[in-house]
């Protein structure tokens, strides 16, 4: 019996749609955390790297695209985790950004810090701390709304 | 790193990599007997933040360990089912937590040596240890500044933060030199090209701490004495057998008890 295999661009498509588990506004492709996606003979082979090492989210993260696959149809397949080279911030989508952002948490920048507040836009800021309620967020406040928001940390 | 490599053998590879598996799961489980205890929320967060850093660090570390060594052991065997002779991490981390400075106190002396550790075995022989060193290095980058930020704001703080500062650092210092120290498990690393000479890390180290401990305002303590034996495993502190019952209380009472 010839089994069609689903093309690469399909499969990339599926995860797409998988939402990252802590930040569900986001998808794991828009987080940059999916490095590869191969057939190897008869056997789905999907490359991810963890955000932080200890970051509780991997496992599940790991779970829901095993979910999403096995609802497609996809019944050989291997999850591989790949540290090297080690996930930055540079791989988020520019539409990853945006929706960071309209979801009320400041996007990563190469200078360190938000560069707007995600609300009011002011660029009077002030960092409260350098971490948040998640491995990969440092907590800032608008000195303008005063509102605290959360901004994805650039590493 | 070395052009003309020696292989190491199983045991040394095993031994090197508990060390560094061991001591982030033991300051990992230092820092994490903070949550809910800081004096500060966001010291708190940032406290629970970096001890889920260095355990995610021990579970890459222990893996690693476990499949060199092809016994049956992955990392939370290696980490509930070991006794303290054992652990083979420095005399530092398993210093009690104290006060909030000497906590911070213990984090920027290990960050600050940590950091460099890890730059050097991204250079590594081994590709899996490179990995590993490189992926730890970015969240390392991160603890030696918060730590270094918050060793200069408590030192030249007020009278009594600094005076709490300069306490842990009277405190600790002897803990430092047992880092810079090698032996025969070192020699088979730098030999095969996977780890730096240890003593080669200390002139940059010294150069770190004494300029943040200028901005700080405090003084290093003139005596160089180390203690030694965490890091062999021959002598630790009364402290870590101590920790062990907390950390390791389910799997010793429930042996192989799974979630």
């Amino acid at each position: 019996m010839v089994v069609e295999k689903p093309s690469l661009e399909t499969v990339w498509g599926w995860l797409h749609a998988v939402p990252d588990p802590e930040i569900p506004v986001i998808s794991l492709t828009d987080l940059g955390i999916i490095r590869d996606v191969q057939w190897q003979d008869d056997t789905l082979e999907v490359t991810v790297t963890p955000t932080y090492s200890g970051c509780p989210a991997t496992t599940i993260i790991n779970l829901d695209i095993e979910t999403a696959l096995r609802g497609h149809g996809i019944e050989k397949l291997a999850l591989k985790r790949q540290l090297s080279p080690a996930w930055t911030s540079d791989w988020m989508t520019d539409a990853g950004r945006a929706k960071l952002e309209s979801y009320g948490i400041a996007p990563p920048q190469p200078a360190g810090g938000p560069e707007r507040c995600p609300r009011c836009k002011s660029t009077q800021l002030e960092k409260i701390s350098q971490f948040g309620s998640t491995p990969c967020k440092a907590q800032w406040r608008c000195t303008d709304c005063l509102e605290p928001f959360d901004y994805f940390k650039c590493i | 790193m070395s052009t003309s490599q020696t292989e190491p053998n199983k045991g040394e590879l095993f031994e090197f990599l508990c060390r560094m598996g061991d001591n982030t799961l033991v300051l990992g489980h230092r820092v994490s007997e903070w949550c809910g205890h800081a004096p500060v929320l966001e010291e708190d967060i940032a406290l629970a933040n970096t001890a889920l850093d260095l355990i995610g660090q021990t579970t890459l570390w222990l893996d690693l360990a476990g499949k060199v060594e092809d016994a049956g052991r992955d990392a939370d065997r290696l980490a509930f089912h070991r006794d303290v002779w054992d652990f083979r991490n420095l005399l530092l981390v398993e210093q009690p937590n104290g006060d909030f400075g000497q906590t911070i106190m213990r984090q920027f002396l290990f960050d600050a040596w940590h950091l460099s550790q890890l730059t050097a075995l991204m250079e590594s022989s081994d590709a899996q240890i490179a990995a590993i060193a490189e992926k730890s290095s970015k969240e390392a980058t991160y603890h030696l500044e918060r730590a270094t930020d918050t060793v200069i704001g408590l030192g030249d703080g007020t009278d009594e933060s600094h005076r709490r500062m300069q306490n842990a650092l009277d405190l600790l210092w002897p803990y430092v030199g047992e880092m810079f120290v090698a032996d025969a498990v070192d020699e088979a690393m730098v030999a095969a090209g996977i780890a730096p000479d240890p003593a080669s890390l200390r002139p940059a180290y010294d150069t770190l701490v004494n300029d943040v401990f200028t901005a700080a305002t405090l003084t290093k303590p003139q005596d160089d004495f180390g203690h030694r034996g965490g890091k062999s495993g021959k002598r630790h502190s009364e402290h870590l057998g101590h920790m062990l019952t907390q950390m390791q209380w389910l799997q010793r009472a429930y042996p192989d008890a799974t979630w």
